[in-house]
């Protein structure tokens, strides 16, 4: 995926606007005074969010640590298949028999997947040994019609924490509409 | 006219500046994908600190090759800059940038780091460096980035004052397509920087004529048209800046400006009636936007030129009642911001849904502060700052349901002590009576392979006898004492039938020696395969019993730490947010006094005017019939 440096958001162009027209004003110094000031508190935003960052990182480990820990540790991802056009309206997933996520997506979601976002949409934890994962996918195809697989999985747990990915295609893409495979 | 048309020329310089971060090919790291993820939304605080945690970890390998993230480095570092770009954090984007360029990376990607990191310097305005960072592309560059390189090569020399240097960069540009709209314009700017206004014409009048699909293409091009309708405005070549100026959309983002444009055009070639075409459209447009008010007063006076003395009156008393209003509206805008209400408003969630949240501001209903909105986000500057505003308020709400998470981990620690704390004694008391049986039966299955094995080179029938077999030999041996050395007939007849059982015996063991052997080797293989699920199942027994212990204890320190930084964090952001929104409300305020002297000029203005226009209307009535 390679990035478009040309693309320029449009607010952009009309905040552009704005500034060509922007009043000329008498408060030139004024202006320059509150320039500087703001620069100043952007600096110390900057700071706020590095730190803010630094401690949502130790706390991610924390509670990983905590309420998630390797040994039983599993996580699923859903990612789309490049370039399919089915809209994907929600995923259900259930281990062993019971519900663990059901997950309605936003046009903004379904966009960030078909750039090739991954989704993290479930992590808990279970035993190591073999488990069942039944995944149910509702959308809409191309034409408009909808479209609902459900498939059935068997998962074996290992000691280390288990990553698992499902990869979704409309019936229409010579894909299987749901893949497993492990990350 | 001067002053805008120099503003107007600033644009060239910020194009071609919106970057995307890199998954390169097939993703192997999911945790790469979920940052993309979020960065695909816009959630850049979560993209970075999905990718920070991931390239943290990463680094911290002994050997990261064999880490999924490996296979997307690169796209990882020049993400995380780009990320850092977009969540506003200048001083740290390109320092993991930086770190591709240093390490030992081949030559593409080297060159794309250095561009990627003359990007970001552009944007920082640190324009020597950028420069610098682009020196150090050499041999091959990627194709796909090529023509890029050379148009952000372009821009810093025009950025830095030499536009000589930025025509010769841009020529050979405009051949590419995707990036004709923005080279042909800049092309014109560097062209009238570089004092040769002549050939800028041109090159504006041929950016101005491109074809044009998308939106972003079609500002651009009424850009070039608004540009070259103000130069050649500028030259009093009027019925070319008309035409110029008809170029632009209507709809556009910069058809205001075109309007009031034209509409001077045909009034400096003295073609009022002309003028009045598009300034008409423009009054009835958005009453706040400065070309409307300007509008305002400029159709009167033409009108007053066509010696159409009653309509001037009636138009300059609109102008005069939307003046009247408008300075009203900034008053209530200027209390509104002084109660507060305007950061009330821009945190309100609807007021975010989309890209152009700051634009859609100005149609939330009861938020009469947002009405002068276009010209207070004017600067760069002021925009930072309230998006900065927006993203204090989301890292408060972050780090306020942290502190209840922290003090959700205590409890769930404290329940679990609770849980296992009495349990645990018990628990461990009767595993170590189990681990000693344990080790004990495994002892002995060693000592029993031991000796299987020794048996296979010095043969133990006796080691394989059964129990009945030792009882019956014991039996033997003692009856074999018992008899003693006595001669006696019967004695002697006894001897020789214990000696007979005995060699029965021997016999016995003697001849099912191998048959044995196999059966016990067989036996002992059987007893590995129960030790082995034995020894499964107390690895998972120790494991739990460490997660047991593990999953409340030695969470104290980090918690409290975690908790104190947290409360600090909150207590700054505060501080600053403060600090922040008040700065925003003074320059809102002091832009819309400007605003508000303005209108008060044009009032004075058209108030003048309504009473001039009646005087030469009740003049020119008896000479004049009526007009």
């Amino acid at each position: 995926m390679r990035m478009n440096i040309r693309s320029i958001p449009f607010a952009r162009l009309l905040c552009s606007l704005a500034l060509l027209l922007c009043l000329g004003s008498a408060h030139g110094g004024e202006q320059k005074n509150d320039q500087q000031r703001m620069r100043g508190l952007d600096e110390e935003v900057q700071e706020i969010k590095s730190d803010v960052l630094r401690i949502a990182e130790e706390l991610r480990r924390l509670e990983e640590k905590l309420l998630y820990p390797s040994g039983t540790q599993l996580a699923i991802f859903v990612a789309l298949v490049k370039g399919d056009q089915m809209r994907l309206d929600a995923v259900r997933l259930q281990i062993d028999g019971q519900l663990v996520a059901h997950y309605i997506y936003s046009s903004k979601e379904l966009e960030a997947l078909r750039k090739g976002g991954v989704q993290r949409i479930y992590v808990g934890n279970v035993a190591t040994g073999d488990h069942q994962l039944e995944v149910l996918v509702d959308g809409k195809l191309e034409g408009g019609a909808d479209f609902s697989r459900t498939e059935h999985f068997a998962l074996r747990k290992e000691v280390k924490p288990k990553l698992v990915g499902l990869t979704l295609a409309g019936p229409t893409s010579g894909n299987a509409p749901i893949a497993i495979g492990e990350w | 006219m001067i002053r805008t048309l120099q503003q107007l020329l600033g644009l060239g310089l910020a194009v071609g500046l919106a970057a995307r971060p890199v998954a390169g090919a097939d993703l192997r790291d999911p945790y790469f994908g979920e940052a993309l993820y979020h960065a695909y939304q816009g959630q850049y605080f979560d993209a970075l600190e999905r990718l920070d945690t991931e390239l943290a970890q990463y680094r911290s390998l002994d050997e990261p090759e064999l880490d999924t993230l490996h296979y997307h480095i690169n796209g990882a570092e020049f993400s995380v800059g780009d990320f850092e770009l977009d969540y506003r954090m200048h001083q740290r984007a390109g320092r993991a940038i930086k770190a591709v360029l240093e390490g030992a990376v081949d030559e593409a990607v080297r060159n794309e780091a250095a561009f990627r990191l003359a990007r970001i310097q552009f944007q920082k305005d640190q324009l020597d460096d950028a420069l610098h960072a682009l020196a150090r592309i050499e041999g091959t560059v990627p194709g796909e980035i090529r023509d890029d390189v050379e148009f952000l090569r372009a821009n810093i020399y025009m950025a830095t004052g030499r536009p000589g240097e930025a025509v010769a960069v841009l020529k050979p540009l405009q051949s590419d397509e995707s990036l004709a709209g923005f080279a042909a314009y800049n092309l014109g700017i560097a062209l009238l920087q570089d004092g040769h206004p002549q050939e800028a014409i041109e090159q504006l009048d041929k950016a101005g004529r491109l074809a044009a699909d998308d939106r972003t293409s079609l500002a651009i091009r009424d850009k070039s048209n608004l540009v070259l309708g103000s130069m050649l405005f500028e030259s009093g070549d009027f019925e070319r800046a008309k035409q110029s100026l008809d170029r632009i959309r209507v709809e556009g983002p910069f058809s205001n400006q075109a309007l009031l444009r034209a509409g001077w055009a045909e009034a400096s070639a003295q073609q009022y009636d002309r003028a009045l075409v598009p300034w008409n459209i423009l009054v009835d447009r958005e009453p706040t936007d400065v070309a409307v008010q300007e509008a305002m007063l400029a159709v009167p006076r033409a009108y007053a030129s066509l010696n159409l003395n009653g309509r001037a009156a009636i138009t300059y008393g609109r102008a005069l009642e939307l003046f009247n209003k408008q300075i009203e509206r900034v008053d209530a805008s200027i209390g509104s911001i002084r109660e507060g209400q305007f950061l009330k408003a821009l945190i309100r969630e609807e007021s975010r849904q989309d890209n152009d949240w700051v634009i859609r501001l100005r149609s939330l209903p009861e938020a009469p502060e947002t009405y002068y909105l276009m010209e207070l986000m004017a600067s760069h500057d002021f925009q930072t700052a309230l998006h900065n505003y927006l993203d204090l308020e989301d890292l408060k709400a972050r780090l306020m349901a942290w502190k209840t998470s922290l003090d959700a981990f205590d409890d769930v620690i404290r329940l679990r002590g609770q849980n296992y704390e009495p349990l645990l004694p018990e628990v461990d008391a009767q595993f170590r009576e189990l681990d000693s049986r344990m080790r004990l039966r495994l002892e002995q299955r060693k000592h029993l392979g031991e000796r299987l094995q020794a048996m296979l080179t010095a043969p133990r029938p006796d080691y394989l006898a059964t129990a009945e077999e030792q009882i019956a030999g014991d039996r033997i041996a003692l009856i074999g004492k018992q008899l003693g050395d006595s001669d006696g007939p019967e004695s002697l007849a006894l001897r020789q039938r214990a000696a007979r059982l005995s060699g029965a015996l021997t016999w016995r063991l003697e001849t099912e020696y191998h048959e044995r052997l196999t059966a016990a080797h067989l036996h002992l293989n059987e007893l590995n395969a129960q030790v082995d699920a034995l020894t499964r199942q107390y690895d998972a027994f120790v494991r739990t019993r460490q997660a047991a212990t593990h999953s409340y204890v030695g969470y104290d320190t980090q918690i409290e730490g975690l908790r104190e930084r947290v409360g600090d964090a909150l207590q700054r952001v505060d501080t600053v947010m403060a600090r922040q929104g008040q700065m925003i409300e003074t320059v809102a305020i002091d832009q819309l006094n400007a605003r508000r002297e303005r209108l008060a000029a044009q009032q004075t203005q058209a108030r003048y005017g309504v009473a001039d226009s009646y005087d030469r209307a009740a003049r020119a009535e008896p000479g004049a019939g009526g007009r």
